[in-house]
């Protein structure tokens, strides 16, 4: 079936993002232009949100592995080998355009509180809705090229947007940090691709074509090409070794973290990985790899996130290692599960960082969760919906967190893969202090520093735009996991079900389940009441930790790991770079060119001492010339005769 | 009274080089443009003699042609001589190197 409605849904993001951009180059600002940009940057996500809801529901009476195909042109044509821009929405990609027009849609609304005093109001959504068309056109895609154009176009926009603040150098830094660190992945996943292409037998280059020729192909060739792409993932989805780029990402504007470093483009990699189901369902051994570096990223950043005072890196911390649950599902081929986290994370995370940014203004830019605390009866709206969130993440029943966590679990659990699952378990357990530790600090735990009067108790007040989408994420937060409801629990599993991926199957009895899903709560009420102890009822009044002993230290500085990322890559590149730059550039090229200029000019000297104006010199070499050419025509021609 | 024509050939030569000496050896451009009129005769001379020994007035016809385009390129020459001299007061020919590489105009 064939529809044009998805191109629309593409194509109208960047449509937006080119008539704002145009209008903020070259109309001078006013106040009139803040509504026009108002107007236009919620106005394409909305109606893109809409086009998706029709196109998703009109799927939906369709059988499950039926597609709407919608073709634009094609674009590369060589013999009967084509590849078109073609977008394709199946049952994957819904749930990823459901995901990014609906939570894109709502953080454009927050971000038009959060933005509304920025000089560059109109810059901003220019590039908002530029990284949302771009987004949709890396979910859309019906081949991997496209896949990838859109892969690399929400790498620019998020490039542009953690440098948004550009006046402060650090953020040039991380921005350029993100970007070239993505560029790193972005090589494997293109050499990936290029693998498979050149691999290739049948004509064409969509999914369903080299699917259908992956038979072709020998498992060591597949198994490579599975690793490279997944070096791809690694970059984008912020995971083990390539993630230091995300918490730096932070410098962005709040709704940009929330958007685009929380819900949907750090999602890509695990998309990705759902995307390749057939080609990773015949490559089991890169699937537990890449779960490996699921589990370890999420232990990692878990214990990372337990130690950092600034709210927003404390998020970011936490969305790679809910990523990497995400990847423990693709990873071990549960997809739908790892799909199903990846959108109840996008509500609730989006959600997490949309509450941490109307801290942010209310406290006047402050980001320190120890020069916070008791705002909970300040900004109540705030707090409910962010304990909404904070429940959820921490997979206590009913909130979608659980569903979709325990889901993954459990399932590594009935598959074999024991240490990933008790990886798993330590990672709910510490997500649950860390983000228990963010609540009670930030809401709870009683204001020491406002009552020094360090800070005036002034708040802003927050714009209503920045209050209303957080109630609709709270509930997209609490409701969701009915979508996925367990057999266990009555339920259907309806969203795996509609899905319609090719997931592994392992079932665990429900008397298992039930066990295995009462260990996990008891494990994240015991982070819970760790975090209530040390936080809420504290032995000594509530400061900034200062950590004493070396481990604790070594883990608030992130194990030193971007220091020694630099030691180990960016001090040799450095070196190298510089070396060039004194010796090959200047002495070897430059001076190879400068020498052939000596040379010319040299012999163009020499060359012009002849013409010394001189007219008997003149006549001496006319005669010596045609004396010349006389014998050799005496002697050539003369004496053949 | 046959010559041999050897002797034309020889006495063109000798015109020749002379005329070829004189250009370069002498610097004074009146001297010089005699000089050049000496190869321009010898040239004539040639012509004339292999119009003879091969039967073919051309030879005859293209010297006699040239001797009256040598008399005006004289005026031309002498002329041109005259309007050297009012410039520099000289005729010396090493005087004149305005147009040799690295020169003012």
């Amino acid at each position: 079936m064939s529809s044009s409605l998805p191109s629309l849904i593409v194509l109208l993001p960047f449509f937006g993002a080119g008539v704002m951009g145009f209008v903020y180059l070259f109309v001078p600002a006013g106040r009139n232009l803040r509504r026009f940009y108002v107007a236009v940057g919620i106005g394409t996500p909305l109606l893109a949100a809409l086009l998706g809801l029709i196109v998703v529901g009109e799927m939906l009476t369709l059988p499950a592995s039926a597609s709407i195909a919608s073709p634009l042109y094609s674009w590369i044509a060589i013999g009967s080998f084509e590849i078109d821009v073609a977008f394709v929405v199946d049952r994957l990609s819904a749930v990823m355009l459901l995901v990014v027009t609906l939570v894109g849609s709502l953080i454009h609304i927050y971000a038009v509180g959060y933005m509304w005093d920025d000089q560059g109001f109109g810059k901003f959504f220019a590039y908002f809705n530029f990284f949302l068309g771009a987004m949709l056109l890396l979910v859309l895609a019906n081949n991997p090229i496209l896949l990838f154009i859109g892969w690399e176009l929400v790498g620019l926009a998020s490039y542009l947007l953690i440098g948004f603040y550009h006046h402060d150098t650090a953020n040039i830094t991380a921005a350029n940090k993100a970007f070239l660190l993505n560029r790193v992945g972005d090589f494997g996943f293109v050499s990936g691709l290029g693998l498979l292409f050149a691999l290739q037998k049948q004509s064409g280059f969509d999914f369903a074509a080299i699917f259908a020729g992956l038979g072709g192909i020998d498992t060591a060739m597949l198994s490579l090409i599975g690793l490279l792409l997944f070096v791809g993932a690694m970059g984008k989805s912020a995971q083990i070794p390539l993630y230091v780029w995300l918490p730096d990402a932070m410098a962005g504007p709040t709704p940009v973290s929330a958007l685009i470093h929380a819900a949907t483009m750090v999602t890509a990699g695990v998309y990705m990985v759902a995307r390749f189901a057939p080609l990773y369902n015949r490559i089991p051994d890169v699937g537990l790899f890449i779960a490996g570096i699921g589990a370890a990223s999420a232990l990692l950043a878990a214990l990372f996130a337990s130690w950092q005072n600034d709210i927003k890196k404390i998020l970011a911390y936490s969305t790679m290692s809910q990523l990497g649950y995400m990847l423990i599902a693709v990873g071990l081929g549960e997809y739908s599960n790892g799909i199903f986290h990846l959108a109840a994370h996008a509500f609730f995370k989006a959600l997490l960082f949309m509450g941490a940014g109307a801290v942010i203004i209310a406290l006047h830019h402050e980001q320190d969760i120890f020069k916070m605390g008791g705002l909970g009866s300040r900004l109540p709206a705030v707090r409910r919906t962010m304990l909404v969130a904070t429940l959820a993440i921490t997979g206590i029943p009913i909130f979608a967190g659980f569903f979709s966590k325990d889901a993954i679990l459990s399932y590594a659990f009935a598959s074999g893969h024991t240490t990933i699952w008790a990886i798993g378990v330590v990672v709910a357990f510490l997500t649950a202090y860390y983000m228990f530790r963010l609540y009670f600090v930030v809401f709870v735990a009683p204001n020491h520093r406002s009552s020094r009067s360090r800070q005036s108790p002034s708040l802003t007040s927050l714009p209503r735009s920045m209050v209303w989408p957080l109630f609709v994420l709270a509930a997209g937060s609490i409701f969701l996991g009915f979508w996925n409801l367990p057999e266990a629990y009555g339920g259907s599993t309806w969203f795996s079900h509609e899905l319609h991926l090719a997931d592994h199957e392992a079932h665990l009895r429900f008397a298992k389940e039930y066990i295995l899903d009462g260990f996990n709560v008891l494990v994240a009420l015991l982070g819970i009441a760790i975090a209530y102890r040390k936080f809420v009822r504290p032995s000594h009044p509530l400061n900034a930790p200062i950590h004493r002993i070396a481990w604790q230290r070594a883990l608030a500085n992130t194990l030193y790991i971007d220091t020694l990322y630099d030691r180990l890559i960016v001090r040799p590149l450095r070196g190298i770079s510089n070396w060039q730059d004194r010796l090959i550039d200047p002495k070897i090229i430059d001076g190879s060119l400068r020498g052939l200029v000596t040379l010319y000019r040299g012999v163009a000297t020499q060359s012009a001492r002849l013409q010394n104006g001189n007219l008997r010199w003149y006549a001496l070499t006319f005669l010596l010339g045609v004396s010349g050419i006389s014998l050799y025509l005496l002697i050539a021609i003369g004496g053949a005769s | 009274m046959t010559v041999n024509p050897d002797a034309y050939f020889a006495v063109a030569t000798l015109l020749f080089s002379l005329g070829i000496l004189g250009v370069i050896s002498r610097r004074n451009l009146l001297v010089m443009y005699l000089s050049i009129e000496l190869m321009l005769n010898a040239v004539n001379l040639i012509l004339a003699t292999f119009s003879r020994l091969h039967p073919d007035e051309g030879g005859t016809m293209i010297a006699l042609f040239m001797i009256g385009v040598i008399a005006a390129e004289a005026a031309l020459f002498l002329a041109v001589i005259v309007q050297i001299y009012r410039k520099k007061h000289t005729l010396d020919s090493d005087a004149f190197t305005e147009l040799a590489q690295g020169k003012k105009l």
